[in-house]
């Protein structure tokens, strides 16, 4: 976990103040529309079809068993008794009331949580891998460096009217979770040849609706120089973004039509001006930041205790094990991932009753800390192997435990048109039905690996560019269609997939993800070829003519 | 379900309503023939033209204090005289989410 210090905490104080005062003057007419708009969206209200929206961030994924039950008061006293985990590590309440917004982020700010950077076109959320600090392997814990970014990012003037938003990733694994291809910096810490640690910088990545996966620019930034590099990188998009054109607006587009050799050789020559600045980071600087990070004092625990071997014997333990249960740095503990997509529920949400209980399972088993993940679960980041039966018996009384992790029903899903205002199509009652159709263990897990990922419209807030099989909602006539894609991909090998052929009404959704999966395994070469690897090879044809062949 | 930007290039093209957000707590109103708001879509103003739909979202523009993001929807006029939606989007503002929401607990 990281404390907040004197600086944050005044910081955050301060701004309910001035939201308070905000609010105030908007609802007695003294402020239009027009001027406050800018001001609540600065604080993470939205306007979306039946309510305003609250988008609070999470940064890097990382909460405190104390912040989630604050979270769960939020959604209790303020909204409907849920909250909605996105994909980029925030939570969103739905029917939120305007006049009560200040005493909800009053209530929050008492735990160190904001709004700060979850909407405006400014430096958003610094994002991260929901393992990190605990997954084997891992260069360094990557949020050390999110931290330092989130409070170099945050308020900066600079960055506070850019062309348009800015999302960082940060990894530190070989794996990526955090799709940092996929933002419009990815960051990913790794040691040199030469032992140094820093990061492969790329950039120009993100889906809505231009998709470009991110470009490296640089392949090695010493960390000391990581804030110079960035705000080169910045500097000369705010120069040459374009403000002209919403839809051309962000970087992936600068970095696709100035090429990633010229936009390159702007940066470089904008970081060489300032790389030996007041930016370049102090070891002191960043140990001050890594000693606000507490870690557990970890047990030297048996890999297989008695309790496990016991509960072996057990299917359906075995089958949530197998599947949501991941491996940590440290022997005797694990990782557990908390699936929020059960059978026939709306992808990440979370009643205010399950995050109080699942605080309170932090408490006693993960060292009172909880994970978010961009796919829209929870992760208890350090439960020692001997109390996993005792956890999943816990976690399933909650609904919590279904044991399909990165199957096809863990599925990722936005709000669509059922809460969003910009949404052409619905989400969450498609995710639904997929879920009842695979909601077979077995059958599941026959399948394997197959990420689907909903988005209602094409800003992608879904990230249905990058799911295994992506469905998008759009709009014919009046009446709501999906276009579907397959063979996209959000990790290390991101890719973006492919469209199979013409949109198919609400109603064959479901048939058309079941055909693609029967063809996939009527397709595969061996059981173990993944969904994924499987149409790389195939490519989209067979697919295409089994879509499509009876319709 | 066209969205509200889009919204100054249409003429309308049957009868339609003027719905916004009410500022202080974000719920769907509909403005109303006594120059009030009403979160009952029965009780909206129904306008046939486009020049009384353009009048009708002047006049609803200008109360900034009550109302949020006014603008002109379709609604069906059903021989009984009651009113429906006129898209799902519209639907959806009206009648709620077609999901069910999560228990809270």
């Amino acid at each position: 976990m990281y404390a907040y210090d004197e600086l944050d905490r005044t910081l955050i104080n301060e701004r309910v103040s001035e939201f308070r005062d905000q609010v105030k003057r908007r609802l007695s007419g003294e402020l239009t529309e027009d001027e406050f708009k800018m001001l609540r969206l600065q604080n993470g209200v939205y306007l979306q079809l039946h309510a305003y929206m609250f988008r609070v961030a999470i940064p890097y994924g990382t909460l405190s068993s104390k912040q989630l039950r604050r979270l769960a008061h939020v959604a209790r006293r303020y909204d409907r008794g849920y909250g909605h985990f996105t994909t980029r590590q925030n939570i969103q309440y739905n029917w939120i009331k305007l006049a009560e917004l200040p005493d909800a982020l009053a209530d929050l700010a008492e735990v160190g949580i904001h709004a700060m950077q979850t909407s405006g076109n400014n430096t958003r959320n610094v994002t991260s891998d929901q393992w990190a600090g605990v997954a084997p392997g891992e260069v360094e814990d990557p949020r050390i460096w999110s931290e330092l970014l989130r409070q170099y990012t945050t308020l900066h003037p600079e960055f506070s009217f850019l062309p348009r938003k800015f999302k960082f990733a940060i990894t530190a694994s070989e794996h990526d979770r955090a799709a940092i291809k996929v933002h419009d910096i990815g960051l990913r810490l790794y040691k040199n040849a030469e032992g140094e640690t820093g990061f492969e910088v790329l950039v120009g990545g993100g889906l809505g609706r231009t998709p470009f996966i991110g470009k490296t620019i640089k392949s090695f930034v010493p960390g000391r120089d990581l804030l110079s590099y960035v705000e080169a990188i910045l500097r000369v998009y705010n120069q040459y973004g374009r403000r002209d054109n919403i839809y051309k607006a962000r970087i992936k587009i600068l970095v696709h039509e100035l090429g990633i050799e010229k936009f390159a050789g702007e940066v470089e020559d904008e970081w060489l001006r300032m790389r030996d600045s007041a930016l370049t980071l102090d070891e002191a600087v960043v140990e001050e930041i890594r000693s606000r990070f507490t870690y557990p004092v970890y047990e030297q625990l048996p890999h297989m205790p008695d309790e496990l071997r016991k509960a072996a014997h057990d299917p359906l333990f075995e089958a949530w094990r197998s599947n949501s249960v991941a491996p940590h740095k440290v022997p005797g503990y694990a990782i557990v991932t908390l699936s929020l997509k059960p059978v026939g529920g709306p992808p990440g949400d979370a009643t205010a009753g399950q995050m109080d209980a699942i605080a309170d399972l932090a408490d006693k088993y993960s060292f009172g800390e909880i994970r978010v993940g961009h796919e829209q679960n929870l992760a208890l980041p350090h439960v020692a192997r001997r109390d996993l039966p005792a956890l999943w018996r816990a976690l399933d009384k909650i609904g919590v435990a279904t044991p399909n992790v990165n199957l096809v029903s863990d599925i990722i899903a936005c709000p669509g048109l059922d809460y969003c205002s910009l949404a052409n199509a619905r989400s969450i009652p498609i995710a639904q039905e997929l879920t009842r159709r695979f909601a077979n263990h077995d059958t599941a897990n026959l399948i394997g690996k197959l990420h689907v990922n909903i988005s209602g419209c094409i800003n992608a807030c879904g990230h249905h560019h990058v799911g295994h099989i992506g469905i998008l909602g759009v709009e014919k006539n009046g009446e709501e269609f999906y276009q579907i894609t397959i063979g996209g991909r959000a990790d290390e090998h991101a890719v973006v997939g492919a469209l199979i052929g013409p949109a198919v009404p609400y109603g064959q959704v479901a048939d058309v993800v079941e055909d693609i999966v029967e063809a996939y395994l009527a397709l595969r070469e061996r059981p173990d070829e993944l969904f994924i690897d499987a149409v790389k090879r195939l490519g989209v044809e067979p697919f295409r003519e089994r879509v499509y062949a009876t319709r | 379900m066209t969205s509200p930007l889009e919204q100054k290039k249409i003429r309308i093209t049957g009868p339609s309503v003027v719905t916004a957000n009410r500022t202080w707590d974000g719920i769907v109103i509909y403005r109303t023939a006594r120059q009030g708001w009403s979160a009952d879509l029965s009780e909206a103003a129904i306008v046939r033209t486009s020049d009384e739909a353009r009048a009708l979202l002047t006049e609803a523009e200008a109360d900034d204090v009550g109302a949020v993001g006014a603008y002109i929807a379709p609604v069906e006029v059903k021989d009984t005289g009651a009113i429906k939606p006129g898209n799902l989007r519209e639907h959806i503002r009206s009648e709620g989410v077609t999901i069910d929401l999560p228990v809270p607990a």
